[in-house]
């Protein structure tokens, strides 16, 4: 009776908890009934925005741990990757090599205004949202005044490709095709593999270099790391799996059988070791055994031949999604050093970190330039990805739509963890991608479709902040009881008002 | 022959914008001794222990005078983190946890171990990774040390009782590696009375260990029953240091309170008045207030037509939410009458409708509007109550700049408030001369209860004389009831007829200003007479 009990209100929390994702589930579930497109279409329209847009969603958790808010400064990380795309560009590259120069070229760039972000987000502190709007907006007439007047007016730029006929300015699209149009997305698996085993190979020799050197101990973790590794580099040798790396694209079937794969043989591992290592009872072995049964369901679903002609439609590109899951191991990573601790306990309370020690405005800056690098990645991706450049529109509304992607997932002002987002992205896409249609269906007009996504986009960045104001107001009204955001710490708070008492 | 102890702050004088608040004061604690700092509101123990913890605050204020030794060694205190170094720790009255974390986080905030990876190496110790093995196993050692077994290293702090984030606090600092001096900055103040006797058996267990403590607290019974040695301040200056056994709790009331009461109002002005018991023009009767850090619970008092009567007590007491209640600022519970007429505080302004009128001792916020003149702060209150300094035109209401003009000019002359004319803006005028438009606007109500809350709090005493012989000019030529809340007791014993010293939220006694020191010091810090002996 009372597990009863206990379970309607851990189901009513975790309905209370995940209000917003829920919500937006059934929108769009009621969106694809409606539109009535087939799932195929769906999916893959799904798949591609995913590939586009994760990257810079993602970039926005670190600030939000670090109490900065919801980044809308990332428009600045996208301005900095435009830039340097226009430049390689220009100059004629193109391919993987120019990629990796866009690379080089933008985060230079958005360390730079990153740094500079940070700094003024540190003089307006509580104000950083609104200030990184703001920014965003100023950003963009800096950008135009750049690429409307300064290339092309002051510094002669002869490229009629790129410049407007009369002589000054560039011009509003640039085709990317042929140059950095899918440089990203075409990398085949073989070349993955072969790259990042001489990644590994270069970061263990420096290691082993370290370890001589007496800097650093050698653990068993390091050989075993090389040692997956260089077999998987290996195996690419054997011509079946050579023929099947050599492709850049990845059937969903396939990449969800692998992901299934490795996430089994994990637990698997997990079971082993805790039987014959840790030696635990039996009874501690139910829910990797159930976890390992879910995942064979999942297996057995997708030979239903519906599920199964779905999965076979859509092709994803590996690199971005490699890319996509880097970022979140490395938001993860982040968490367990120093730094990350340090910016959870300013995101906290700013007073409780100084009084610690914490060097406030220094964890910020680093989080805000953190946060504006992975935005300006993202954008790279995003426009090879596209394969045309909006020249004056790329960048304006990233942040934006990145923001209501990252709140539909669930995430708060507070808080934001990567399943928030990619879930997100996941139902606010469907949403962009189903939304029209189902407008046409009701309404006999793709416009009010079209309209229903934006209200949705903005409302939902609206609503959230209401709901960040309110919950701000009414932890102001309860009395201190520590880990109020006071400005002021307590001692100084004290002395003021006594030195007005006499 | 000061190397006996381990700190000795020697002579310090602090300044804040031209105001003295430390004059030559000497702290000297000795190492495992539990030392008491003792002294009313105001004494200058914050701003001494804001300068042994070299907190900004003093430093953008133009720094401080005198000398800190530690272990006989002269040492410069620039930044609470070298503080930390010289092994200070404090125990915040405010505590600085962080709900959201757990217990061990807490306790190693800010000196997370963390372990060498490569690429910390490389970029420096920012990327060690965190080991909370260690972390919880050093957290579950200091709260062990302070016999807290009973709270879980893991446990989150958000939603644990009060008491045990007090500990939580003190294993924080315990777990400070070279710690040699704590200080409680008020820890038993938000404590219930079981915990706050389980906090200083603690601080007994700490001070064994050979930390020493530096205990400030307003509770003397506390000082009695813990401390072997007590410095009292009285207004920033050093008035003793003596060992707790050779003093009692009487002479520690008498020496903080103890000084000359200067008449600060010309005796020629205590003409015979009738006070009567029959003729009640304000009467509380179990009045609750609402409001955060002052909270009034339960308060009984009957307020005399034509008294000037007094509310003294420390701060946090209550003392300021008895006028916010009746401003209607916060909520209340229970009956207020004024001259034998209930006020129904919920509704805003129901206190000035009955000629109460008030001078907030939140002067800057909710005293003035402080980008309008003074013509407008002193008159707008009367403007919307009582229809005042306004002509009628038709259905519409427009300002009678004259009149307004005429009137304020008037106060400016009366009340010497010195400024440009009626358009200078509020805001730009000084402490004292802003008080003073706060006094002219309740005047201009021409009430006939006036309500003031800390009418000198931060003004010079040039201002200071003459606002408080305004009031008692007002009240013996007008006959105006005055209510006087003041953290000065000097104040209140130059002018009230009847002071009443609010502890904890509710009347603790009634006095007489003639009273003696000592008893006024008892009262303030919540001892009956009876139990002082």
């Amino acid at each position: 009776m009372n597990q009863k009990n206990d379970f309607f209100k851990k189901a009513g929390s975790f309905l209370f908890d995940n209000k917003v994702m829920i919500a937006f589930a059934a929108i769009c579930l009621a969106a694809i009934l409606l539109s009535g497109s087939p799932m195929t279409f769906i999916v893959d329209g799904v798949f591609t925005r995913i590939t586009r847009n994760t990257f810079t969603v993602l970039a926005l958790i670190i600030p939000v741990l670090a109490g900065l808010g919801l980044n809308f400064g990332i428009v600045i990380g996208a301005i900095a990757a435009q830039i340097a795309v226009f430049c390689v560009v220009y100059w004629g590259l193109g391919g993987f090599g120019g990629m990796l120069l866009s690379v080089l070229i933008a985060t230079p760039l958005a360390v730079l205004f990153g740094y500079l972000v940070g700094k003024l987000f540190n003089r307006m502190k509580g104000a950083e949202m609104i200030a990184g709007l703001i920014l965003g907006y100023f950003a963009d007439g800096l950008y135009q005044l750049l690429f409307l007047v300064i290339i092309g007016g002051v510094i002669p730029v002869d490229n009629p490709k790129l410049i407007i006929s009369g002589g000054m300015g560039v011009k509003n699209t640039i085709d990317l095709t042929g140059n950095l149009k899918y440089a990203i997305d075409s990398v085949r698996m073989v070349d993955i593999v072969t790259v990042v085993f001489y990644v590994v190979l270069a970061v263990t020799l420096i290691k082993i270099i370290l370890h001589l050197l007496k800097k650093y101990q050698l653990n068993k973790g390091d050989f075993i790391f090389f040692g997956i590794f260089g077999l998987l580099f290996g195996i690419s040798y054997i011509p079946e799996i050579e023929k099947f790396l050599s492709t850049d694209r990845l059937i969903l079937l396939d990449a969800l059988t692998a992901v299934l794969i490795v996430l089994a043989i994990l637990e698997l591992i997990k079971i082993i070791k805790s039987i014959w290592i840790n030696k635990e009872p039996l009874k501690t072995l139910v829910k990797p055994i159930v976890t390992l049964l879910v995942y064979g369901l999942i297996y057995a679903l997708t030979f239903i031949p519906e599920i199964e002609e779905v999965l076979s439609y859509v092709k994803l590109p590996v690199l971005p999604f490699l890319l996509i899951a880097g970022l979140c191991w490395f938001n993860q990573k982040i968490l367990s050093t120093r730094l990350g601790q340090n910016m959870r306990t300013v995101g906290q309370s700013q007073s409780v970190a100084m009084a610690s020690g914490i060097d406030v405005d220094k964890t910020r800056v680093i989080a805000m330039i953190i946060s504006t690098v992975l935005a300006s990645w993202g954008q790279l991706i995003f426009l090879q990805n596209i394969g045309t450049f909006s020249t004056y529109g790329a960048h304006t509304q990233i942040a934006q739509f990145a923001i209501a992607a990252l709140l539909v997932g669930g995430a708060s002002v507070q808080k934001a963890t990567n399943k928030q987002a990619i879930i997100g992205v996941i139902l606010f896409h469907t949403l962009f991608i189903v939304a029209p249609e189902a407008g046409k269906q009701l309404f006999d007009n793709a416009q009010i479709g079209e309209y229903f996504r934006v209200f949705v986009s903005y409302g939902v960045i609206a609503l959230s902040l209401a709901m960040h104001a309110w919950t701000q107001f009414k932890k102001e009204v309860q009395p201190p009881t520590g880990g109020a955001d006071l400005e002021i710490p307590a001692l100084p708070a004290v002395t003021v008002k006594q030195q007005t008492l006499k | 022959m000061d190397d006996q102890y381990l700190l000795s702050m020697k002579n310090i004088s602090k300044e804040y914008f031209g105001n003295r608040v430390l004059k030559g004061v000497n702290l000297n604690v000795k190492p495992g001794e539990i030392h008491a700092l003792v002294g009313e509101n105001g004494a200058g123990k914050t701003t001494l222990m804001n300068i042994l913890f070299g907190m900004p605050v003093i430093y953008s204020t133009g720094g401080f005078e005198g000398e800190i030794q530690i272990n006989g060694e002269s040492i410069s205190i620039d930044s609470p983190h070298t503080a930390m170094n010289c092994g200070i720790g404090m125990v915040h009255q405010e505590f600085m946890l962080i709900p959201e974390f757990n217990v061990t986080e807490n306790i190693k905030l800010g000196r997370e171990i963390g372990e060498p990876t490569a690429l910390s190496k490389i970029f420096g110790n920012l990327l060690e990774k965190m080991n909370w093995t260690q972390m919880s196993k050093e957290a579950r050692k200091a709260l062990d040390s302070i016999g807290m077994m009973n709270i879980d290293e893991y446990a989150k702090v958000a939603g644990m009782p009060i008491g045990y984030k007090q500990f939580i606090e003190i294993a924080r600092e315990i777990d400070k590696t070279g710690i040699k001096l704590l200080v409680f900055d008020e820890p038993t103040a938000v404590l219930t009375e079981g915990e706050a006797d389980r906090l200083l058996e603690i601080m007994r267990l700490i001070a064994k260990k050979g930390i020493a403590i530096i205990f400030i607290t307003h509770r003397l019974t506390e000082v009695m029953a813990v401390a072997d040695s007590m410095t009292i301040l009285r207004d920033g200056e050093f008035v003793v240091r003596k060992d707790v056994k050779d003093i009692t709790l009487t002479k520690i009331a008498e020496l903080m309170i103890g000084r000359q009461i200067d008449k600060l109002v010309d005796d020629s002005l205590l003409a015979s008045r009738d006070l009567s018991d029959n003729k009640i023009a304000l009467e509380f009767k179990d009045y609750h207030v609402d409001m955060p850090g002052e909270r009034v619970k339960g308060m009984n008092i009957k307020i005399r037509e034509g008294e000037i009567f007094g509310f003294g007590g420390l701060a946090g007491q209550g003392k300021i939410g008895i006028v916010n209640g009746i401003i209607g600022l916060f909520d209340t519970q229970g009956d207020v009458f004024a001259f034998g007429k209930r006020l129904d505080l919920s509704k805003l302004g129901e206190a000035l409708r009955n000629n109460i009128a008030f001078v907030s001792e939140d002067r800057r916020g909710v005293g003035l509007l402080l980008g309008e003149s003074v013509e407008r702060n002193i008159t707008f209150t009367a403007m919307q109550i009582k229809d005042q300094f306004l002509r009628r035109i038709g259905p519409m209401k427009i300002l009678d700049k004259a009149k307004a003009d005429q009137h304020t000019r008037e106060m400016i002359k009366l009340f010497d408030i010195r400024c440009t004319g009626p358009s200078q803006t509020a805001g730009s005028l000084s402490g004292g001369n802003q008080q003073k438009v706060c006094l002219a606007r309740a005047i201009t109500m021409d009430p006939k209860i006036l309500i003031v809350s800390e009418p000198t709090r931060g003004i010079d005493i040039g201002a200071k004389k003459l606002v408080l012989e305004y009031l008692t000019k007002i009240n013996r030529e007008q006959g105006t009831t005055i209510v006087m809340i003041s953290s000065e007791l000097v104040e209140l014993r130059s002018l009230c007829d009847r002071i009443a010293i609010v502890s904890e939220g509710k009347v603790f006694s009634v006095m007489k200003p003639d009273d003696s020191d000592a008893a006024f010091g008892l009262a303030m810090a919540g001892v009956r007479e009876e139990e002082a002996v």
